[in-house]
């Protein structure tokens, strides 16, 4: 086993840093009367009570804190997020004035450069999905589904029929953010269940589906990396009932290259830049849900879009069937920067050498994981290669031995190992665990992955305290059963932290690390 | 093929050694599930790839040319995306691999990332001197449009008030949230008007508009249009006396010297964290907060990811997720709206903004900001025909009238452009009322001399 430490740097937090009258940014004085410019009843009496710190300070407070984090420094197979290489030369070029002092409202004759990037992007995602525009003012997939759930109320509501169609279908498998943005859109959420192949019948859409469905929202392959080989007969029973079909792809990684969301029937389709398009994850966004559709329903796209006249681009904000907008402005820029240059670097041929690889590692890390003690995986009579996924599960080695996922994912990170992606609620099998091997990380790197899970399986059963009592090489211990959705115990702000630890009380409950592990940004 | 750089495995050595230790004839045997009729005939139609970086550079280099920036030109755009000084070393820290890379973690591997985080909700909070901030939201519309569900959820009522004066970018995101009138949990959105002299909210047409329906009174301070919100108090009063909350927008840059929401009686507060040093990057730039009183009733609303501070097992500084059954990732669709990817990254880079700056920071900034907007709004306004809307009671933006002057707002700005500046946000369109008028922001970055090449290009373009 590799051996990892991370660095300690014992780091307070920058509230209790620095001293009075430091500083670590000044600017020129304004000269008398500058607050009395303030309306009298507005002007600021007591000063926030922020640290005062000098500019190295601060530089080295909050180098300790990346040190202090592990991101993909080592291996990270976090499933269904497809961690992907993100190209630093792009990193270079967002930092450039050329794109991070860009204004929106500049006029569209000095923005043609950035807008035939995203032209180019657009054109791009087209040739991949077979969709007729892209948008990316959405920022995340979650935004893009909603984006979706919203066109939707506008291409009903354009025929007179969204009071009567006020249901999207979806599976129990796809990702919580279809349910609840299809929700917030203010739809009711039907979610069919899994039948023994791994996806729900078409029986059971047929019965779901009727004069109140507005829409289709599923993913394909699933979490599960199982294909629902019926999903051209889905979109014929949505469409039949007068339904919309939206193609959540946040799987892209196994089939890029291999089928077009167009060609098996979606309206819509959505691709999470941060994910298959190599823009960096940064724990979470800034992050870009790519929704592209057909000629149909792009009257309802959010405005502006950008189109092409002649050699020149533009902004089209004139768009008078457009939902309006979900976000402010265009998008989130150097994230459009970061999958144009993937994109270009890779090409046709290298998006399809990355999904026949995203499959080829998995089914080899699949054969390996299966051979280690109580590891299984979910629907095991299903024999045919998964996709770019597996879900496995630690439910026998827990049951031998009390060791949990959760405590499999902060020993592994012992190894320098990024904690695996567990699976959205709910969990179809126990102690599940899915990891995603994708196209950028080497062989060796997920032969190190999958020896250091199964050293952590030995380990549970030699010497299972060892893993429950798990970190050990990190700059903190894990977290104690204190519950932190008690009022007492929360604080989200230090001011919150010093005037509840005063207060004291609350209640523990349970593993704290239990709610962390089921975020999947 | 020859090996591609992002992809180690892109030999056919290793497609051999992998397919060798599976047992798998070749790599097409394992797409087996997906039936012959979905699959694609004929490949992508795509551009050539770039695999040569150099290659790849050169294009891109070639295509950022053609952009015009604010820093080689000189701009006076704002209305939601705002120039300001971004500190050095703030980007260094956004920049680094550590906190560019994470995808979650854990608690403790990604410590130092989550310290972050909760330096910025703490900074955050005592800017606002609120003590419950959620983890960012994608945009300032985007958490006015959740701000006005949590209101809408936690009075049981179907409408918000609005200031007509609104930005028509953050409206249009605010109309989308709050939904379709054919569906459930649609809020209407009700403008009120503003007073033409103050450009705040006419109090008589909100005292009119002020019903048993109205969840919430939502005001900007300040507003879009620049403008202070002088009658705050009063505002949040009225909204109270009617059950209803008071959601209130704020540009966090002047709140070293302007009055923090919660003192006046805010509610929910929001606001835009991209000017705590954030690049202004077309748009991209944009990140939102939501922010409360540390009280029940309204944590458990929040649809964000909430960061605490908790322990470890050996007592030390630890952070957590609080409340996170309320968010779809543990309840789907019960869950309040949704959650997923934000703009995380951009947090972190507030956190060291906010550190940098410190109390004296904010007050010094504020001040220049607004003694700097101020002077500029007074030597436009001495130019013939140009009028200053509001000249009193704004922070950094301030509506230049150019109606008397003849020109129209695109005629004045094309003459700029051809100076290279950047004038203000054309209003004509949205705001009729307004006649000719522009929007301008002037903000630390604009020096003296920068005023007056604006002065000296507006009397050409004018002459």
């Amino acid at each position: 086993m590799r051996r990892y430490h991370s660095a300690v740097w014992d780091e307070p937090l920058v509230m209790e840093l620095g001293r009075p009258g430091r500083r670590g940014v000044v600017f020129e004085d304004a000269g008398p009367g500058a607050t009395e410019l303030v309306p009298a009843g507005l002007r600021r009496e007591a000063a926030p009570a922020l640290p005062e710190l000098s500019e190295p300070e601060v530089l080295r407070h909050y180098l300790h804190l990346s040190q202090e984090t592990l991101g993909m420094m080592g291996v990270s197979l976090f499933g269904t997020c497809t961690m992907k290489y993100n190209p630093r030369l792009a990193w270079e070029l967002v930092a450039r004035p050329e794109i991070a002092e860009l204004h929106p409202d500049q006029d569209d004759e000095t923005l043609q450069g950035l807008l035939e990037l995203v032209h180019g992007l657009d054109l791009f995602l087209r040739g991949v999905s077979g969709m007729d525009q892209f948008v990316f003012q959405a920022g995340g997939g979650a935004h893009a589904a909603y984006t979706h759930a919203v066109i939707t109320r506008a291409y009903h509501a354009s025929r007179g029929e969204l009071a009567q169609r006020d249901e999207i279908v979806t599976s129990i498998q796809a990702h919580p953010c279809n349910p609840a943005t299809a929700n917030a859109a203010g739809f009711k959420v039907v979610s069919l269940p899994l039948e023994e192949n791994g996806y729900p019948s078409l029986e059971a859409l047929k019965a779901a589906v009727s004069e109140r469905t507005a829409a289709l929202m599923i993913n394909n392959p699933d979490d599960m990396g199982i294909y629902n080989p019926e999903i051209h007969k889905w979109v014929e029973t949505v469409h039949d009932a007068g339904g919309l079909c939206f193609y959540d792809h946040a799987n892209f990684n196994g089939v890029m290259g291999k089928l077009k969301a167009r060609d098996l029937g979606f309206d819509a389709c959505m691709y999470m830049l941060h994910k298959t398009f190599g823009a960096p994850k940064a724990g979470g966004g800034p992050a870009v849900g790519a929704y592209g559709c057909t000629e149909e329903l792009a009257r309802f796209l959010p405005a502006p879009v950008v189109v092409r006249d002649g050699d020149r681009y533009r902004l089209d904000h004139d768009r008078p069937d457009s939902i309006g907008k979900v976000r402010e402005f265009f998008g989130n820029v150097p994230q459009l920067v970061y999958a144009y240059t993937w994109c270009r670097a890779m090409g046709a041929e290298g998006l399809d050498e990355a999904s026949d690889v995203s499959v080829l590692l998995n089914n080899y890390m699949e054969k390996r994981l299966l051979e280690i003690r109580g590891v299984t995986k979910s629907h095991p009579h299903l024999t045919a290669p998964r996709m770019e996924m597996t879900r496995y599960s630690l439910g026998q080695v827990e049951e031998d031995t009390g060791v949990t996922v959760f405590d499999f994912q902060n020993r592994m990170a012992d190894f320098g190992i990024d904690a695996f992606w567990l699976s959205h609620e709910p969990w179809v099998v126990p102690a599940p665990f899915t990891p995603e091997a994708g196209e950028m990380w080497s062989k060796e790197d997920v032969d190190e992955w999958i020896d250091v899970l199964a050293h952590v399986v030995e380990e549970a059963y030699t010497d299972p305290e060892l893993v429950r009592s798990a970190p050990h090489n990190h700059a903190i211990a894990k977290l104690d059963a204190t519950d932190l959705s008690d009022p007492a115990n929360w604080a989200t702000t230090y001011r919150a932290y010093l005037r509840k630890r005063a207060e004291a009380g609350g209640s523990d409950g349970g593993d704290a690390t239990a709610g962390w592990a089921k975020v999947a940004p | 093929m020859t090996a591609h750089p992002y992809m180690p495995n892109s030999t056919p050595e290793l497609h051999r050694e992998l397919l060798d230790a599976i047992g798998a004839p070749d790599v097409e045997s394992l797409f087996v599930q997906i039936p012959a009729e979905h699959r694609l005939q004929g490949g992508l139609d795509l551009p050539p790839a770039l695999a040569s970086e150099a290659s790849l550079r050169r294009h891109l280099v070639g295509l950022l040319a053609r952009n015009e920036d604010c820093e080689r030109n000189l701009s006076f755009l704002g209305g939601g995306i705002w120039q300001h000084h971004v500190p050095a070393i703030v980007d260094e820290i956004a920049r680094r691999s550590e906190f560019l890379t994470p995808v979650w973690g854990t608690p403790s591997s990604d410590l130092g990332r989550n310290q972050a985080w909760f330096e910025f909700a703490s900074q955050l909070g005592e800017l606002l001197a609120l003590d419950f901030v959620g983890l960012p939201v994608y945009s300032w519309g985007c958490a006015e449009g959740h701000a006005i569900r949590m209101a809408a959820r936690l009075t049981g009522r179907d409408q918000v008030l609005v200031p007509a004066t609104i930005s028509p970018e953050r409206l249009a995101v605010i109309r989308t949230y709050c939904g379709s009138p054919e569906l459930a949990g649609y809020i209407e959105v009700v403008l009120v008007d503003h007073d033409p002299e103050t450009g705040g909210l006419d109090l008589n047409d909100l005292r009119t508009k002020l019903s048993p329906r109205t969840a919430a009174v939502l005001f900007e301070n300040p507003g879009y249009l620049g403008t202070f919100e002088a009658a705050a108090a009063e505002i949040a009063a009225l909204a109270r006396a009617n059950g209803s909350e008071t959601i209130v927008g704020v540009d966090p840059i002047s709140l070293g010297i302007v009055t923090p929401p919660g003192e006046y009686g805010a509610d929910l507060v929001v606001g835009s964290i991209q000017p705590l040093g954030v690049h202004m990057s077309a748009g991209g730039g944009a990140g939102g907060f939501i922010a409360s009183r540390d009280e029940e009733r309204y944590a458990r609303e929040y649809p964000t990811l909430n960061l605490s501070i908790g322990r470890t097992v050996n007592g030390e500084h630890g952070f957590g997720m609080a409340l996170f059954e309320q968010t779809s990732y543990g309840s789907r669709e019960e869950g309040n709206d949704w959650t997923g990817n934000s703009v995380y990254l951009h947090a972190v880079a507030n956190a060291a903004y906010m550190a940098l700056m410190g109390p004296e920071g904010f007050a010094e900034v504020g001040r220049l900001i607004i003694a700097r907007a101020h002077e500029a709004a007074r030597r436009l306004g001495e130019l013939d025909g140009v009028r200053i809307r509001f000249p009193e009671g704004f922070f950094k933006e301030f509506v230049v009238d150019f109606s008397d002057t003849g020109r129209t707002v695109a005629e004045v700005n094309a003459g700029l452009r051809e100076r290279g500046i950047f004038g203000g946000i054309d209003l004509s369109g949205y705001f009729p009322d307004l006649g000719q008028s522009a929007l301008l922001c002037v903000t630390e970055v604009h020096a003296p001399e920068d005023l007056d090449r604006l002065v000296d290009a507006l009397k050409e373009v004018l002459a």
